[in-house]
């Protein structure tokens, strides 16, 4: 079960009004989470009126063993104090949707395989529609990109979280990571067109985040935005899991380049708990994200400690080589699983096709796909990097809406490979993964909606009538599976009869 | 408009030209055929392209997140 592991990802879409450029951003995202959750009904999202379990949720300690002072914090750090203005609803698939900052935010369910990241990830993009489409029919047109940037400074984020096991000291973790950090954007880069925060220089650079990474390993997320966050929330066991949480990189609407982002990053994971991870160390992490972002033929290279240097596809190929070797050599934890084998086949072939010609991977990289489309207008109208044409093509590529959305046109006309069909979208986007605890979560909504009254990652809170509030707990992310609890819940039509079992067997 | 778009693209293949009279490889048909696909592809994006580039790219402000 190699690639296997917990996972899951958070994204904040980039949201306008079409008829009203200006309006709060804030207020409209919390139409849209209010618009999905009353169209969709309480089966399928609960009410933005429930709430959010915050008891868990720890946004300001640190992996590296304290806690920062509360007053001390940006006020945006904390995102776990209730606001009854800022909607909040509980998906039946197990995700959350939600407002986070200026943006509505859809955090996918925990998975267990790269190919279901990408699914539920996918099913988010389709709640979006959906809630846009609602909107539309309350004459409210709003827009919704999956993108990270404007080209004018602002960036928000799409995190990728992966559970890791508390005895992995987490300097193994940032010392293993951080090259394959560095180089991860050519392979799953959402491209952007400008150079610099504010896209001062003009140009065309491969990761959408790279120019908002400043520092190599941090607490932030809003500001001084680090490679490797530190943030120890692990919304679960906090002896025995940690959740290792990525900030650094691009929501993406290729699957193949969304598979590899989370696929061989739970690969490199793997090396670094089997002390296997290449020994590599870049001179200048965030410089040499920049320049690796920056060199659409992929030859740039970058300095290593001690001498030498290597280009993002050098970089990438050694990991590669390392969990193939580890494979060969039969490490324990090492198996090749129908997952592992498929993100294994995918990051060799497209590193090989990129050594080649890296546009022949416009099938499968967003970077590039994007870059054709934009090389295509360039050639044909003659535009240069900073007109607004092209600019608008950078934004528009994302836009979620089926007819608008040039990514989502070219997926639906085969020219960016799917890996998942439109049907499974929609059953993912209704269903929860059977083999974690969003499946115990995601059915609760699904089944007893009148009497759940919150959730988080690691509770669902009931509340029975005349009995107050009860909180049923889920510190472990691979319990509450189908198999373990499929038969309880089968079992009891109704809450109240729910939790009678649940208290009579002391769970 | 279109003939001079036209004089233009062909000019800059003939600039990537590597050599006259070379054999073209599988991988350059390959790349030509993606040429031609391209030029569909464009003519299909213009048609539902934002109107007013301009005034779209100028409105398209995010507040910063995480």
């Amino acid at each position: 079960m190699t690639v296997r592991r917990v996972m899951g990802i958070e994204t904040e879409y980039g949201i306008t009004r079409a008829d009203d450029p200006a309006a709060d951003p804030i207020h409209l995202s919390g139409l849209v989470v209010r618009a999905y959750a009353a169209s969709a009904g309480p089966t399928r999202a609960l009410p933005t009126g429930a709430g959010w379990d915050y008891a868990d949720e720890t946004p300001l300690r640190d992996a590296r063993g304290y806690e920062m002072a509360r007053a001390l914090a940006d006020l945006s750090q904390l995102t776990d104090e209730d606001d009854p203005a800022v909607a909040n609803s509980v998906l039946s698939n197990g995700a959350r949707l939600y407002v986070d900052h200026a943006h509505p935010e859809y955090s996918s369910p925990e998975v267990t395989s790269p190919r279901a990241a990408v699914l539920w990830d996918r099913a988010g993009e389709e709640v979006m529609v959906s809630a846009a489409r609602a909107l539309q029919g309350q004459e409210v047109p709003v827009r919704l990109y999956k993108n990270n940037v404007d080209g004018k400074g602002a960036s928000y984020g799409t995190h990728d979280n992966y559970l890791v096991p508390r005895s992995v000291p987490f300097a193994d973790l940032v010392r293993g990571l951080l090259p394959f950090l560095v180089a991860r954007q050519v392979i799953c880069g959402a491209g952007r067109v400008g150079v610099g925060p504010a896209s001062q220089l003009p140009g065309y650079q491969i990761g959408a985040r790279a120019d908002y990474m400043e520092t190599e390993v941090g607490l932030e997320t809003t500001l001084k935005r680090p490679l490797v966050n530190t943030r120890d929330e692990p919304h679960a066991s906090a002896a025995v899991h940690r959740r290792l949480h990525l900030i650094g990189g691009d929501a993406t609407s290729a699957d193949v380049g969304g598979l590899l982002k989370v696929g061989t990053t739970s690969l490199v994971l793997r090396l670094v708990e089997t002390g296997r991870a290449p020994e590599l160390a870049l001179q200048d992490p965030v410089g040499a994200l920049r320049v690796i972002s920056r060199d659409t033929t992929l030859r740039t290279t970058v300095p290593l400690e001690g001498g030498g240097s290597m280009s993002g596809l050098d970089i990438l190929e050694a990991y590669l080589q390392a969990c193939r070797d580890a494979l060969a050599e039969e490490v324990p934890g090492w198996t090749a699983d129908p997952d592992t084998a498929e993100v294994l086949e995918r990051w060799g072939g497209l590193l090989d096709t990129m050594r080649e010609d890296p546009m022949r991977a416009c099938g499968q990289v967003d970077w590039v796909a994007k870059l054709a489309l934009l090389r295509g207008y360039r050639d044909r109208d003659g535009l240069a990097w900073d007109d607004p044409r092209l600019r608008l093509v950078d934004i528009q590529y994302s836009d979620v809406d089926p007819t608008r959305g040039l990514a989502a046109r070219m997926r639906a006309a085969g020219r960016i490979e799917s890996l998942v069909s439109t049907d499974e979208v929609h059953h993912a986007v209704a269903s929860p993964p059977e083999d974690t605890r969003a499946w115990f979560r995601g059915e609760c909504v699904r089944r007893y909606a009148a009497h759940v009254r919150a959730a988080s990652w690691d509770s669902v809170v009931f509340a029975e009538s005349g009995r107050g509030l009860r909180r049923v707990a889920l510190p472990e992310p691979e319990q509450g599976t189908r198999a373990q609890v499929g038969d309880l819940l089968d079992r009891h039509s109704d809450a109240a009869s729910l939790l009678g079992e649940l208290a009579s067997t002391g769970a | 408009m279109a003939g001079q778009e036209q004089q233009r693209k062909d000019h800059q293949r003939d600039d990537e030209q590597p050599e006259p009279g070379a054999a073209p490889a599988a991988g350059q048909a390959q790349d030509a055929q993606r040429d031609a696909d391209l030029d569909a592809l464009l003519d299909e994006i213009d048609g539902v392209l934002e109107p007013n580039a301009q005034e779209f790219v100028h409105t398209f402000v995010q507040k910063g997140g995480q």
